[in-house]
């Protein structure tokens, strides 16, 4: 109960600090919307030979992907924000009152997670036009998946910012682990044009098994088997990553 | 209100492999404290001397390696939420967000306190006008003073009246006015009940502010007591002797003044200058005049004050704090 309230209170002081802040919303709107309308029309031509006749078909498979991307990194860069508040005396702050340290990574991770939706439902009207049809209820599980691999990227890069001791450190770390991350899931072309061995490496990665689950629910395909393996991989390693980063926060102390 | 016994904490070194020193810092070696009601009490020490890091330690941002701690009836050890909640702590640097304004940060501190909405607003309204911050209380935090800053700080430290307040150099960098008026916060907080424990490295701060002092160094008190009674132990009164520049003039001054009978304590002070303790130093500036004069050595300037606490650090350390 208390969690939940000094959750909600740090949730609803990082929204008003975000709407503050209006140009990262520009950014966020904005860039998706290049990747749509920049990069999809290519993907249809790629996709062709696979049986991707329509500017529909190829949606299916690049929408699920650019909203992965989104996560991976929009996610993993969270960090710099708590290293900025840490800098600030902020988060000691707020440690020294009887608040929940839970709720000080909780109520940050939840209002990355509400951005993300919030671009990913923008980027899912954007695509309606160009024919991307997906049924609600698919769609809600895909946002559940969605909205886990959020907090899940979130939680790892403030644990991240508590390890690493400055911002100059930050970024070439988060980017050498985004990288391989978003190529691994096949976010921007789909891994069964990958050779063999690639495909296999994949496997290991749980963005892997998001992004085969989010494109399932994309088509139209909610018994695949897919589904149900991409929630519990990414609820694992969501509960996982909150886990380790809350016992980071806890312990590391500055 | 606050004992501690032996409050230690090392930290571990980053480079010790070049240097060969010892592979840790102690930044807090054995403290022991007990600051009553109602008190100001003052940590008053150099650079390094440990004051953040035991304010941290019974703010309970830092686990102590090793003592014992209590604090408004609260043991630090195996209660720190019991401590939080009777505590207030404002860091050295503050924390406020540039983009909210101080209402809206009081706010929350209340809220994060424990306070429903309606009573944070109430005690955010309540802590604008006791710290006078309606002028600009309503601005965001990257728009103010240095010296407003430190007023918001404060604020925010006691919005949920502790029992307790640790407040970190609460006046470092700030104008005289400033400072004066932060002083007397400090002390109207004091009157409303609430214990104030204050670090500084201002020696008239910690005389004029505070009723008693701790005098740390490496991570030891070494001297505590009323700033009167401290200054009281240095017996009589400090010349501080100004020579003509010259090769090694403070040398020869003072191998000539040491065996003069009424000098306590001398000490040399840089190249031409010396700090005298001795019993009367009205009766006693003529003598030493005429004993400089003698062995060919001009004094430049000549001053007689009282002890203050730098003489207290400097009989105890050999070290001066202004210099330090
Ligand atoms: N996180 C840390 N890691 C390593 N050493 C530290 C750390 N924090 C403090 N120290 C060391 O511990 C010692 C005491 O530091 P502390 O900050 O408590 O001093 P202070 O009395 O507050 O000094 P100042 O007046 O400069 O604020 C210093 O030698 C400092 O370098
Ligand atoms: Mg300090």
């Amino acid at each position: 109960m208390k969690l939940a309230r000094d959750t909600w209170l740090v949730f609803q002081r990082q929204v008003l600090l975000m709407i503050r802040t209006p140009i990262w919303i520009a950014v966020g709107i904005i860039q998706p919307v290049f990747y749509l309308l920049l990069f999809a029309p290519l993907l249809k031509k790629v996709l062709a030979p696979d049986g991707a006749g329509s500017y529909a078909d190829a949606y299916q498979v690049y929408v699920p992907g650019l909203l992965a991307v989104l996560c991976i990194f929009g996610g993993l860069f969270t960090g710099f924000s708590l290293l900025g508040e840490l800098k600030a005396g902020i988060i000691e702050r707020s440690r020294v009152t009887p608040v929940s340290r839970l709720a000080l990574l909780l109520g940050r991770a939840l209002r990355e997670m509400v951005a993300l939706l919030v671009q990913a439902v923008l980027i899912t009207l954007i695509a309606l036009p160009f024919g991307l049809r997906v049924s609600p209820l698919n769609l809600l599980l895909a946002y559940l998946l969605l909205g886990l691999l959020a907090l899940m990227t979130s939680a790892i890069s403030f644990g991240i910012a508590l390890m690493v001791p400055t911002d100059a450190a930050m970024a070439p770390v988060v980017n050498t682990i985004a990288q391989p991350i978003a190529l691994l899931s096949g976010v921007l072309l789909p891994l069964t044009l990958a050779p063999h061995w690639l495909q296999q490496t994949a496997r290991w990665n749980p963005f892997y098994w998001a992004v085969e689950g989010m494109r399932a629910l994309f088509s139209g395909h909610v018994g695949d088997s897919s589904v149900w393996q991409g929630l519990l991989v990414v609820v694992v390693m969501t509960v996982l990553s909150v886990y380790w980063s809350a016992r980071l926060f806890s312990t590391r102390v500055r | 209100m606050i004992e501690t016994t032996g409050l230690r904490k090392s930290y571990r070194k980053k480079t010790s492999r070049k240097s060969g020193e010892s592979p840790t810092v102690d930044a807090v070696r054995g403290i022991d404290l007990s600051v009553s009601a109602g008190e100001i009490y003052g940590f008053l020490g150099p650079n390094g001397a440990g004051k953040t890091t035991t304010l941290r330690m019974l703010a309970t941002l830092i686990r102590p390696d090793g003592g014992r701690a209590g604090i408004a009836g609260a043991d630090l050890f195996t209660d720190p939420a019991g401590v939080r909640r009777r505590i207030g702590y404002v860091a050295q640097g503050g924390g406020t967000t540039d983009t909210v304004s101080a209402r809206e940060e009081l706010v929350l501190q209340a809220r994060m306190y424990g306070a429903a909405k309606a009573r944070a607003v109430q005690a955010a309204e309540g802590a604008l006008k006791a710290f006078d911050l309606a002028d600009f209380g309503d601005r965001p935090c990257a728009t103010y003073s240095g010296g407003q800053r430190r007023r918001v700080d404060i604020a925010l430290g006691v919005i949920h009246e502790p029992r307790v307040l640790f407040l970190d150099e609460p006046t470092v960098g700030l104008d005289p006015a400033s400072r004066a008026y932060v002083w007397e916060e400090i002390r109207r907080l004091r009157t409303e009940g609430m214990t104030v424990v204050v670090t500084t490295h201002y020696l008239d701060e910690a005389d004029a502010l505070c009723d008693r002092v701790a005098i740390v160094d490496h991570g030891q008190v070494v001297a505590e007591g009323t700033p009167e009674a401290l200054k009281r132990e240095i017996s009589g009164d400090v010349v501080l002797v100004g020579l003509e520049p010259g090769e090694g003039v403070a040398k020869r001054a003072a191998e000539v003044l040491r065996p003069q009978p009424y000098l306590h304590r001398l000490e040399v002070q840089g190249e031409d200058g010396l700090r005298l303790y001795l019993e009367d130093g009205a009766a006693a500036i003529p003598q030493l005049l005429r004993a400089l004069d003698g062995a060919g050595v001009t004094p430049g300037t000549v001053r007689l004050q009282r002890p203050s606490l730098d003489d207290v650090f400097l009989a105890r350390t050999g070290r001066s704090l202004q210099q330090s």
